[in-house]
């Protein structure tokens, strides 16, 4: 690694992360403007069905970097980061419901559809505020935060760590789906918010409003993958993965690792939350389906296949097993879960490192191993030479 | 807790220790002056280690008193805070982070607040690296600062994590067998380089290896089941009969 002398050749030093950003930076223009500009018949249109779906894949990966900041870096294997993708994506999605205003089914200037319909006559506290787009936008990352601040309070103070710690976390995300099925918790039940009508002023459905939504989480996308660089390089990084590998000696160096553990995991919650809220007005629909226990699984083994402790193969996972899953769905849909099954089992067994580790790896071994044959040279064994 | 009046730096009083029943440490007693180096020895499972748990706040005592600079009571503290007080401690199996760098292991050892914003902003300043600079080229692991610490060889870690505990700058240094698994020149150095790091630190040392004890030229302490069974210099503990019995003569 470069010294970290220079923050800029910090943040983007390798080539994975130079080429990552390289990418982003060219989906975010030429996207939007091919889908856009280009006449449908042209070869390099691209469809917006398609902008749409890649839209998702982002900020699936953008999960998937908040997923591996915690668990690829520090250990800390989560089974529910989907509940603070869904969190994120339900604060954006009161605030879309709270923009349909009098254009709802029952027309009614404040309740959203779904409370008319419960004979609701009031708006719940909670609700209030979501008809701002700065007080949804602030609430996209502090309720995420919050829970995860927390959850992590208790459960990194008592020492919660291993399977013990995933298996809270999947328990987490499940009572979070249960609550929201309920009808009376108020948002929505089972069918979620949906039904969007206007973003800032823009019509969720309209192609412009889409290819920006595209550039916009390309954008978001490359600051999770630059914040959570600039972490992992720092000092505080080399605390991280300390923990990950020998948690009990790093105490004895003298680091409080539960506070280490509790700042990464309330930053990657909070980066979830973004990728939620991206990911609900390009869908146009967030239900309580998006806490299901499986989602946050899957988030793990986009990892797992990308590389975890990699921040680009994170990501790079996100889309191969999105891209995959889009194909699955399409030609045998009932075979998906065994082949997502599958593919774990085989990544586990033949790809221990991942994608990106494994070429990570590769790379590597060539120029350290005649390094590796001399280096253990015996110190000269001469009294003079000691301290 | 009344306050001992002690000028121990390290004053450990009556301290009993239980695995389900089994009795590690019985009430062991223990004073290590400033600027002191102690060895000490005794048979396998007589309780060292668990002393040195004891200390670090891996381990809380049942019943006892330890006192670090007469006044800080680290059967309250954990281990993080009894870190930060300034009490350092190499392990009895080696134990460095496998997966950094030779040095990134002294990076993350060097003494600094350990913060969490600290360590988000830090930057490695010019005394920063002069002085772990030297503790490479002590520690004779300057060629190797590069690899990564899991490529070690058994002596190598030894003191790669000899060389984490001075960058820690600590006062007291618990050091549990640092000796094992190196060669006869390598035990001659570090026993050097203990006595080296004496000069300005207390140490607490551990160790089987009698040639080691003796290059130390230190008082000697012998634990026996979880208690003391004989302290002086090392002669005079080699000629007392218990001693012969229990450890020596085996
Ligand atoms: N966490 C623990 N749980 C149960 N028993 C323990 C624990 N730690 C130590 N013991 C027991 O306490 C006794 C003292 O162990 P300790 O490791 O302190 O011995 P030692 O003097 O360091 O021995 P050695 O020379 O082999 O390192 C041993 O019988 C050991 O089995
Ligand atoms: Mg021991």
């Amino acid at each position: 690694m470069l010294p970290p002398r220079f923050f800029t050749a910090r943040l983007i030093a390798g080539w994975p992360g130079l080429l990552f950003l390289l990418a982003l930076a060219a989906a975010a223009i030429l996207v939007p403007l091919s889908n856009l500009v280009l006449p449908p018949s042209s070869p390099w249109h691209v469809p917006t069905h398609l902008v749409v779906l890649i839209g998702k894949w982002l900020c699936y990966a953008l999960l998937a970097i908040a997923l591996d900041l915690v668990w690829g870096y520090c250990g800390i294997l989560s089974l529910g980061h989907g509940a603070f993708f869904a969190l994120g994506g339900y604060a954006m999605g009161m605030y879309l419901m709270r923009q349909i205003g009098t254009r709802g089914v029952y027309g009614h200037p404040v309740l959203p559809d779904f409370m008319v319909f419960l004979n609701w006559k009031e708006l719940p506290w909670y609700w209030y505020g979501f008809d701002q787009f700065w007080f949804a936008a602030i609430m996209v990352v502090a309720v995420p935060g919050a829970l995860a601040f927390v959850f992590g309070w208790f459960a990194f103070r008592s020492r919660v760590t291993g399977v013990y710690l995933s298996i809270i976390t999947q328990a987490l995300t499940f009572a979070l789906m249960l609550a929201f099925f309920r009808n009376d918790m108020g948002f929505g039940g089972n069918n979620g918010l949906t039904d969007f009508r206007e973003i800032l002023g823009f019509g969720v459905r309209e192609q412009g409003t889409r290819a920006a939504l595209f550039a916009i989480t390309c954008a978001a996308l490359a600051a999770g993958f630059l914040i959570a660089r600039w972490i992992v390089t720092s000092r505080f990084g080399l605390v991280l993965v300390a923990i990950r590998d020998a948690e009990s000696r790093t105490r004895f160096l003298g680091y409080r690792v539960d506070r280490y553990k509790l700042f990464v995991f309330v930053v990657s919650a909070m980066m979830a939350g973004v990728a939620g809220a991206l990911y609900v007005p390009q869908v146009g629909i967030i239900n309580p389906g998006e806490y299901a226990p499986t989602n946050s699984i899957e988030a793990v083994i986009w990892v797992a296949v990308g590389g975890r402790g990699t921040l680009v193969g994170a990501a790079l996972g996100a889309f191969v097993v999105n891209a995959f899953k889009t194909w699955m769905t399409g030609a045998m849909p009932e075979v998906w879960l065994f082949a997502l099954g599958a593919l774990f089992v085989l990544v586990t067994l033949f790809l221990p490192k991942g994608i990106l580790g494994t070429i990570r790896a590769r790379r590597r071994q060539p120029a350290a191993q005649p390094q590796a044959a001399t280096s253990p040279a015996p110190a000269p064994a001469t009294a003079e030479q000691g301290p | 807790m009344n306050p001992v009046e002690t000028s121990a730096l390290l004053y450990v009083d009556g301290v009993s220790v239980s695995f389900d029943g089994f009795r590690a440490l019985n009430g062991l007693s223990l004073f290590i002056e400033p600027g002191e180096m102690r060895a000490i020895i005794g048979p396998n499972g007589a309780g060292k280690t668990t002393m040195m748990d004891v200390v670090t706040g891996k381990t809380k005592p049942d019943a006892g008193t330890v006192l670090f600079g007469g006044q800080h009571d680290l059967t309250r503290l954990d281990e993080a805070a009894i870190a930060e007080l300034g009490i350092g401690r190499k392990f009895q199996r080696p134990t460095v982070f496998e997966m950094h760098t030779v040095w990134d292991n002294l990076v993350l050892a060097v003494k600094q607040r350990r913060g969490v914003f600290t360590t988000l902003m830090a930057r490695m300043s010019g005394a920063e690296r002069d002085r772990l600079d030297e503790i490479l080229a002590v520690t004779r692991l300057t060629e190797l600062r590069h690899l990564s610490a899991g490529a070690l060889s058994h002596g190598q870690k030894q003191w790669l994590e000899i060389g984490m505990l001075l960058a820690q700058e600590p006062a007291l240094l618990l050091v549990d067998e640092p000796v094992a698994g190196m060669t006869d020149a390598e035990t001659e150095q570090t026993a050097e380089l203990l006595r080296d790091i004496n000069r300005t630190r207390s140490v607490v040392v551990v160790e089987h290896d009698m040639h080691f004890v003796r290059a130390l030229g230190v008082r000697v302490t012998v634990l026996h089941e979880g208690s003391v069974l004989a302290e002086g210099s090392l002669d005079a503990v080699s000629a007392n009969e218990r001693v012969v019995e229990v450890y020596l003569g085996r």
